[in-house]
């Protein structure tokens, strides 16, 4: 079935994998394939981010990136984030906050919001904004998802100055 | 409320955490997309590229020869059923007008043929080996070229029929009509000291749930279709779906994973049918999901609909008449035109008084995209109608907008001929409110805008000017003698319970709901409680998630099941503690004596009931259907910042306020007004189709804004307490009733601003600038 089959070698989830793909597969496609289904397919077009993980620690559309582009980088995803006895901070605040109603944007929330913590130390809303505007949510108008990452950020960078 | 009920619950009026946040933010497998099969077929769709045609001929064979093809289906190898495919009651308000395929396409977007593939990639090169010749025939993109004399027949199918007895005449394209009148309205004209004749226009929109249309199918080894599917309406789609294939009911389960998203859109059954035939000619999983452009050209959209209102009013401001007259184009398939008409009138002539009330509506077939049930359902389309007019009865008599609404509103106790007059397809049932809180809406709202720093237009000067807007609004909850909600509820060795509701959770939270609802009634916690919804094989039957009907309707169910399960938990914890059973009640998960000196754990007592003695399921099931339509209340408040160089709008502040009664979960109640409230801002400000010859333009989150985190203003939403003794612990509806606000509220802040009266939206900044150069001219 394949026509051009390739293989891509990258880190994934802290773990180095090699898949096989097409030159014309697109990481999102890749990775939900593989099992990786936190990242959502919304609009294929880099306009939602639905589909957002975090490549070198940046955080990126994978349904605009080639799998091949990905070769020897390292790709996260939401699997990488916290669990059912343990989920991370910003998982906790949005699940205490009635900040999830669908759902569906919300890894991609988390991976952006990911990328905003381990980049900057100083997060004044210009810069959340900065990173969080290419994650459209349809249900919930930000309010909530907006002050449970305010918390987070605001407590962080309350130890950042301390530290 | 002199007595406050709300102060004893434990369960419901709290905050309790949504029981599926957890795994949505861990990124668990657990919408349709993720529980497909690798091994699952690709389906893609030949879409239509002319607004209307008939298809003369089609070749499909070397799409069949493709690689990887498995099935192509196009008209002449399906079964040829009409049927309509708006997830409605049954026998369906709206026409049947629809086959799975037709030899006439009748918008850009419909469908011609159908490829299954093991690929998207195959499916897509199959597709483009299909050859269709077309007849171009006349389209029809206007209400007035539907209306025309001799304008083109869309449906002259001689199928097409309307399952109830109602007004359907496709030879002029008509879908439907309704009308009523109350008391005599020209009468009530003549009485008038001003009167008033505006004609509004509301316009297209899609409701964008960032999950696209998606649906699974397979056949399980009984050789039942099993269909797994993006949908609000699990039970209607059985019905429809066996109904297009031709199959019994029982051939066809259908389950509902989680949802992202539906807003109305997924009220619709557009995707099944293939998926499962798909699924039954080929014996391998099929799989569809939509593009982003095909959610926005062939999925579901908001009626476009002409509002003219007329009305009259005395000096005092006493109300003399109003009248609406609307005109509904419902794109190429009529589903849901009838409904989202007569809720123009049923849901908005009732919240103001006045005796003269006249009201009609039409419904027209175009080759425009089709309109489906969205969020606010008509409701949205006309309160942008009345809410500009109520202001400019106010500007007229000289009297501030927020004391007119406040004189004229509709209040507990009172009634509305309409309730009786307008139902869907049929007359309504007649209703007298019970809880109605709209004026402590007004004033906590008034307050939180600082209404009392507004001033009058004309004493505004500069490029920037400021305004204040507001809206007043109310919804239903639950289409009465139609609507209809199931649950069951059993117990565990430990005292948890499994819920199974029908009830269609998109996203909304209604399974926490209906949780803290169940867990109410039962004297446990909501923790206790494992939902499942809905699965057309395991649980209760409902009509699904629509007409804000989940919490009133389907929460009345789970209570009632709850409640039947109570009984039998005293009745079987009374002979463990040996005590009759009027002397036992239900305290913190245990039955118990009256001073708590003796008692049984809920979970000893299912232990005793499945294991020990007089064995037994302690099993409780209810059902719902309503008598009302309880509304809830709102009052919505903007200050905005209109530069009057550019026509550019900037929202400084929005107050949402909403009396839904007993707010069951207030966190999610004020999650769905927050989000409401912003889809209704972005569909007011910037959301549009644009068309060249049919087809829309723009259909991309590129090019058809909706508003992300940066574009978003403040909103603060306030949940304004009142208590509505038909619902289940005072509650009634939240979902709906938000979206309607923004547009009038903004098109009255922009007037307060600049002296500019819109008619149209969205408020994109040359129509803003045209409209004040208007006022300076
Ligand atoms: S799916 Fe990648 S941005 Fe929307
Ligand atoms: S929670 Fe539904 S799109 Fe964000």
């Amino acid at each position: 079935m394949k026509k051009n089959p390739q293989t891509v070698q990258f880190t994934i989830n802290g773990e180095s994998k090699t898949f096989i793909t097409e030159p014309d597969e697109k990481l999102l496609d890749l990775l939900r394939r593989e099992g990786y289904k936190g990242a959502k397919f919304g609009c294929g077009q880099g306009t939602c981010g639905s589909c957002t993980v975090l490549m070198d620690g940046r955080a990126v559309y994978s349904c605009l990136l080639y799998a091949m582009q990905v070769e020897g980088h390292e790709i996260r995803t939401i699997e990488s984030i916290g669990t059912h006895d343990n989920p991370s901070e910003f998982q906790q605040e949005l699940i205490d906050g009635g900040a999830v109603q669908c759902g569906y944007c919300i890894p991609g929330m988390i991976m952006s919001a990911t990328a905003l913590m381990e980049n900057e130390t100083h997060f004044d809303d210009e810069t959340v904004r900065e990173y969080m505007d290419g994650n459209l949510c349809r249900c919930t108008g930000y309010e909530k998802i907006w002050s449970a990452l305010r918390r987070v950020l605001d407590r962080q960078e309350a130890q950042n100055t301390q530290s | 409320m002199s007595d406050n009920p709300t102060a004893n619950f434990k369960q419901v009026h709290h905050s309790v955490t949504k029981i599926d946040a957890k795994q949505l933010a861990l990124g668990k497998d657990s919408y349709v997309g993720d529980l497909a099969p690798r091994e699952a077929l690709i389906v893609k769709m030949l879409w239509s590229p002319h607004p209307h045609a008939r298809i003369t001929s089609i070749n499909v064979s070397k799409a069949e020869k493709m690689p990887g093809v498995k099935a192509v289906l196009w008209h002449g190898n399906v079964p040829r059923n009409i049927h309509c495919t708006a997830g409605q009651g049954y026998p369906e308000p709206s026409p049947y007008d629809t086959f799975i395929f037709d030899t006439k396409v009748r918008h850009v977007g419909d469908r011609v043929a159908a490829v299954a593939a093991e690929t998207a990639e195959q499916a897509e090169a199959a597709l483009k080996k299909i050859t269709v010749k077309y007849e171009l025939l006349e389209p029809v993109f206007t209400i007035d070229e539907a209306m025309a004399e001799d304008a083109p027949i869309i449906h002259d199918e001689p199928e097409a029929y309307v399952p109830i007895p109602i007004p359907y005449d496709p030879k002029k394209n008509l879908v439907a009509m309704v009308g009523c009148e109350a008391g005599d309205f020209d009468q009530g004209m003549q009485d008038a000291d001003f009167t008033f004749d505006d004609t509004y226009e509301t316009p297209y929109a899609q409701h964008c749930p960032i999950e696209p249309y998606t649906s699974l199918a397979h056949v399980d080894s009984a050789g039942r279709i099993v269909i797994t599917t993006s949908t609000q309406v699990p039970f209607h789609c059985r019905r429809i779906v066996a109904q297009a294939l031709g199959l019994p009911v029982q051939k066809i389960r259908v389950i509902k994973p989680r949802i992202g998203g539906g807003f109305g859109s997924k009220q619709e059954i557009l995707l099944e049918d293939i998926v499962a035939l798909v699924a039954l000619r080929t014996g391998r999983p099929a799989f569809w999901q939509f593009t982003r452009e095909e959610n926005f050209i062939t999925g579901r959209t908001r009626h476009p609909i002409r509002v003219r209102l007329r009305a009259g009013i005395k000096k005092d401001g006493t109300i003399t008449a109003i009248g609406m007259d609307c005109w509904n184009n419902t794109g190429a398939y009529g589903g849901h035109g009838l409904t989202v008409v007569s809720c123009c009138g049923s849901k908005v002539l009732p919240l103001y008084r006045c005796d003269n009330i006249h009201f009609d509506g039409k419904v027209l077939y175009t080759n425009l995209p089709v309109g489906g049930a969205y969020r606010g359902f008509g409701a949205t389309q006309a309160f942008f109608a009345m809410e500009s007019t109520i202001d400019k009865m106010a500007d007229a008599i000289g009297m501030d907008p927020l004391e007119f609404r406040r004189q004229n509103h509709i209040q507990s106790g009172d009634s509305s001929p309409i309730f009786a007059a307008l139902g869907e397809g049929k007359e309504g049932t007649p209703m007298t409110i019970d809880s109605c809180a709209l004026d402590d809406c007004i004033a906590k709202g008034a307050e939180a805008i600082g209404w009392d720093k507004r001033t009058d237009w004309r004493d505004k000067t500069g490029r920037y000017r400021r305004g204040i807007g507001m809206a007043c609004l109310m919804q239903g909850s639950s289409i009465p003698h139609i609507d209809m909600g199931g649950a069951s509820i059993k117990i565990n060795e430990d005292g948890s319970f499994n819920l199974l509701v029908g009830a269609t959770d998109l996203g909304t939270g209604s399974d926490t709901v209906l949780a803290q609802i169940a867990a109410e009634e039962l004297a446990t916690t909501t923790d206790k409680m494992i939902v499942y919804s809905s699965d057309t094989d395991m649980t209760p039957f409902d009509v699904g998630a629509y007409a804000s009907s989940t919490t009133y309707l389907s929460g009345e169910a789970s209570r009632k099941a709850a409640a039947d399960a109570k009984r039998q938990i005293l009745k079987t914890g009374a002979e463990i503690l040996g005590l009759p059973v009027d002397q036992v009640q239900c305290v913190a998960s245990h039955v118990q004596n009256t001073d708590g000196s003796q008692k049984v754990s809920y979970g000893d007592i299912a232990c005793y009931a499945l294991y020990s003695k007089n064995q037994y399921q302690i099993i409780g099931t209810g059902s719902h259907f309503t008598e009302k339509s309880p509304p809830p209340f709102a009052a919505h408040y903007a200050e905005i910042e209109v530069d009057t160089w550019t026509g550019l709008i900037r929202v400084l502040q929005y107050v949402s306020t909403i009396d839904c009664g007993t707010a069951i979960n207030p966190a999610l109640c004020e999650g769905q007004t927050e989000g409401g409230t912003l889809n209704g801002i972005s569909y007011a400000l910037t959301e549009q189709y644009l068309f060249t010859n049919g087809r829309m333009t723009n259909p991309s989150f590129a090019e058809y804004h909706i508003f992300s985190m940066r574009d978003k203003p403040p909103i603060k939403a306030i949940l304004v307490p009142s208590y509505e003794h038909s619902g289940p612990f005072g509650a009634k509806s939240v979902s709906e009733i938000c979206i309607n606000g923004p547009a009038p509220v903004f098109a009255n802040a922009i007037y307060n601003a600049t002296g500019a009266r819109l008619y149209e939206f969205p408020f994109m900044p040359e129509k803003v600038l045209k409209a004040i150069q208007a006022v300076k001219a």
